[in-house]
């Protein structure tokens, strides 16, 4: 079923299929390494291959398969109702899906708990930004980092540990300081997040999801009910990461900004991934504006 | 790194104790000034006014106690558990079981207090862990279901014919472990009337100067003893919760699966602040139930009316503050329990209400002639009842007006430092932790 796209993918030169040397872990070899003969530029953190996934009868993902390079900035577009959400939720252990792999950094993920990718360095923001109305924005951005001492209770509360634990949040405040000033938010850090204006939120959102040390984000339309101006600092911050080496994958409705930003692009429609390639390629494509305009260009 | 741990030491301390030790200081020194007045006019001698103030001083500090163990379930983490009744009866039982002595009836196991609490602790947390660890992987809802329907389980279970050997059945166990106290003061500590130890002799003789029994003292310093546990209670919680730990507790409660994909185990956060919460709760059962003064281990003490009790005192305060339930604890406590009767007193003896209808028909009928004073006895003589509706009508402005609680705050930042003021390192205002510490409060 799901190999009936195949071909239209196939014959694109992506490197869909191929699992790169520098990163795979020894007992990942089995797998995937007969098939990656050809040698590619950049290896493929995130792979994904035949997601599956229904709710009752509907079926909102249908055998999507792609890949994500290391360093680059993907969009990932579709009609509403195409499963980009849904494959998010898949990835990133929210959802559990029917069928269907994700291999992250060569293991396979699909089936984990959202907390253990997250641990991986694979870390989702989410289309209606979940901030944590009554902490405030520096508690929000403090959360988010993994091994913290603290997050015990006997070291919290015996005195010979507490102190420890006590070090580690001065450092931990330093450096959520850092990342709100990175984000501009800094003037807001004793806010509670609940009082943020929407767009604020999309940027503490990333802020936090940076703090958890990522080396793949996935973000689920962060542009979505953000005013130009803050479109384009958030814009900056995410061409500003991608340069220290952070790999993105976006969810988006824009299409301007999404041929203007991202080098790939997935295109996704009933489940499945109609397209995939640079942004000249995808804007050409007769399917993609069918599906994506509904005909009219 | 000695400078730095003396500072770790001392910042918590001089946080706790620059507003909140102050707030509560001064509540319950109102709530004894309160009840020293009340006990001055109806002109109680010193026995009798020790005696009054103890009371509500131990009312007040096992309710700290048990609403502080629900706060970090509820205010933190957002756990419902209505169940609180059955997890301070297992404490209670357990303690009983364990510690009376084997001669009684029902017999206990007559092992040393210490491992008898330390038993009844983990005994309640391990049934909060049978119960919590099924429910709480489904909704809040369902933990709530589940937890109330263990405490009634638990409750009917220690009620059961078939145990009484063991539990006393409906009659309950009457055969308690006695208190440190006790065993410290009096020769034979399961009698109150036996003759003092050598300690005893001394305190005893000290507090006879003053007119004060025997019994009166033993009772005086247990409950000292609880506001001891409630300080010990009171400081863990809020290192538990001014921490790593207690910030994902409150980011689980605002939304458990940002929290999830932020990387945090949500569930296994759940269990560990659900069983520290149902182990506190043993512990408050314990020394509320098992000894002192209100000792009573039958299964009508805990009947769920306390759980609802409990809650209303953790909304009084402000969920998720750990201040704020030890002064809605008190609050509570002193104004629903030990104020009415006080009050009917005063007014008795003040305006001489002497009418005593028989029913509300009978005290409303004599308003129409001008006549007052039916009502006024009616609602005196039924102030026992009555409170409880004055509760509710509390309980729904509270939520109306203050969903925050009376005296806390939901937001209370959670960290092992101060987040409240700009303590960025390049501001040059915190290169002295101290400093930042100082600026923290005082900004506040």
């Amino acid at each position: 079923m799901s190999e009936d796209d195949a071909p239209s993918v196939a014959d694109a030169d992506i490197p869909d299929d191929v699992d790169v040397p520098e990163d795979v872990e020894p007992e990942t070899m089995d797998s995937d390494v007969e098939e990656s003969a050809k040698t590619v530029p950049r290896s493929v953190p995130l792979r994904v291959e035949g997601l599956r996934k229904e709710f009752g009868g509907i079926t909102a993902v249908d055998g999507a398969t792609f890949a994500v390079e290391e360093g680059s900035l993907t969009g990932l577009i579709g009609p509403n109702g195409a499963g980009k959400s849904t494959t998010f939720n898949c990835i990133t252990g929210v959802h559990e899906a029917d069928a269907g792999d994700v291999y992250f950094r060569g293991e396979e993920i699909s089936g984990e708990q959202p907390h253990d990718i997250v641990e991986r360095g694979l870390v989702r923001t989410f289309q209606i930004a979940r901030q944590l109305g009554e902490m405030t924005v520096l508690e929000n951005v403090m959360l988010a980092p993994g091994g913290q001492q603290g997050e015990s209770i006997t070291r919290s509360v015996l005195p010979g540990t507490r102190g420890r634990v006590v070090a580690q949040e001065r450092e931990l405040r330093e450096k959520a300081w850092e990342t709100l000033e990175f984000f501009e938010l800094d003037h807001l850090a004793t806010e509670y997040a609940g009082n943020l204006s929407g767009g604020q939120r999309k940027l503490l959102e990333l802020a936090r999801a940076l703090m958890t040390d990522p080396s793949v984000l996935l973000l689920d339309e962060p542009f979505a009910g953000v005013n130009p101006t803050l479109e384009e600092k958030l814009l900056d911050r995410i061409h500003d990461l991608r340069e220290q080496g952070l790999t993105f994958l976006l969810v988006e409705h824009d299409m301007d900004l999404i041929m203007q930003n991202c080098e790939h692009v997935i295109v996704m429609h009933q489940g499945r991934v109609l397209d995939e390639g640079p942004p000249e390629r995808i804007k050409n494509n007769e399917e993609v504006i069918e599906a994506y305009l509904g005909g009219e260009v | 790194m000695s400078q730095t741990t003396t500072d770790d030491v001392l910042a918590p301390l001089r946080r706790v104790f620059a507003n909140d030790a102050a707030k509560v200081a001064v509540m319950y020194i109102a709530i004894w000034v309160v009840f020293y007045a009340f006990g001055n006019h109806l002109g109680y001698g010193n026995s009798g006014m020790l005696s009054l103030v103890r009371r509500v001083t131990f009312l007040a500090a096992v309710y700290g106690i048990v609403v502080l163990a629900l706060n970090i379930q509820w205010g933190y983490a957002g756990l419902f558990n209505i169940g609180v009744a059955g997890f301070m009866a297992v404490g209670a039982y357990t303690v009983a079981m364990l510690s009376s002595p084997p001669a009684g009836s029902p017999p206990g196991l007559g092992l040393p207090l210490p491992i008898g609490v330390l038993g009844g602790i983990l005994a309640a947390t391990l049934v909060g862990l049978v119960a919590a660890l099924p429910a709480l992987r489904l909704k809040a809802d369902y933990l709530a279901i589940v937890t109330v329907a263990i405490s009634e389980i638990i409750r009917i279970t220690y009620n059961s014919p078939a145990f009484s050997d063991v539990t006393g059945g409906a009659r309950g166990f009457g055969n308690l472990p006695t208190s440190p106290v006790e065993t410290l003061l009096l020769q034979d500590p399961t009698s109150p009337a036996s003759e003092a130890t050598s300690l005893g002799e001394t305190v005893f003789s000290f507090a006879a100067e003053y007119g004060i029994s025997q019994f009166a003292v033993v009772n005086t310093l247990y409950t000292v003893g609880v506001l001891l546990v409630l300080l010990v209670v009171y400081l863990l919680l809020e290192r538990a919760g001014k921490s790593p730990y207690g910030r994902v507790l409150k980011a689980i409660r605002e939304d458990e699966t940002a929290a999830q994909s932020l990387g945090k185990d949500t569930q296994n956060f759940k269990v560990r602040a659900f069983a520290l919460g149902c182990g506190l709760m043993g512990l408050a059962g314990i020394v509320w139930f098992a000894m002192g003064p209100r000792a009573s281990v039958t299964p009508q003490t805990f009947r769920p009316n306390i759980t609802f009790y409990i809650f209303i005192a953790l909304i009084i305060g402000g969920a998720g503050s750990n201040t704020g339930s030890v002064l809605g604890g008190a609050l509570f406590a002193s104004l629903l329990f030990e104020a009415p009767p006080m009050i009917r007193s005063i007014i008795q003896e003040t305006f001489q209400v002497s009418a005593n209808p028989g029913n509300l028909i009978e005290a409303l009928i004599p308003i129409a002639s001008g006549n007052l004073a039916p009502l006024g006895g009616f609602l005196l003589n039924n102030i026992d009842s009555l409170r409880f509706i004055g509760m509710g009508i509390l309980l729904v402005v509270l939520i109306q007006r203050k969903p925050d609680g009376l005296l806390g705050a939901r937001k209370e930042t959670a960290a092992g430092v101060p987040l409240t003021a700009d303590t960025r390192p390049d501001t040059g205002r915190a290169d002295a932790d101290a400093a930042a510490v100082d600026g923290g409060e005082t900004d506040e």
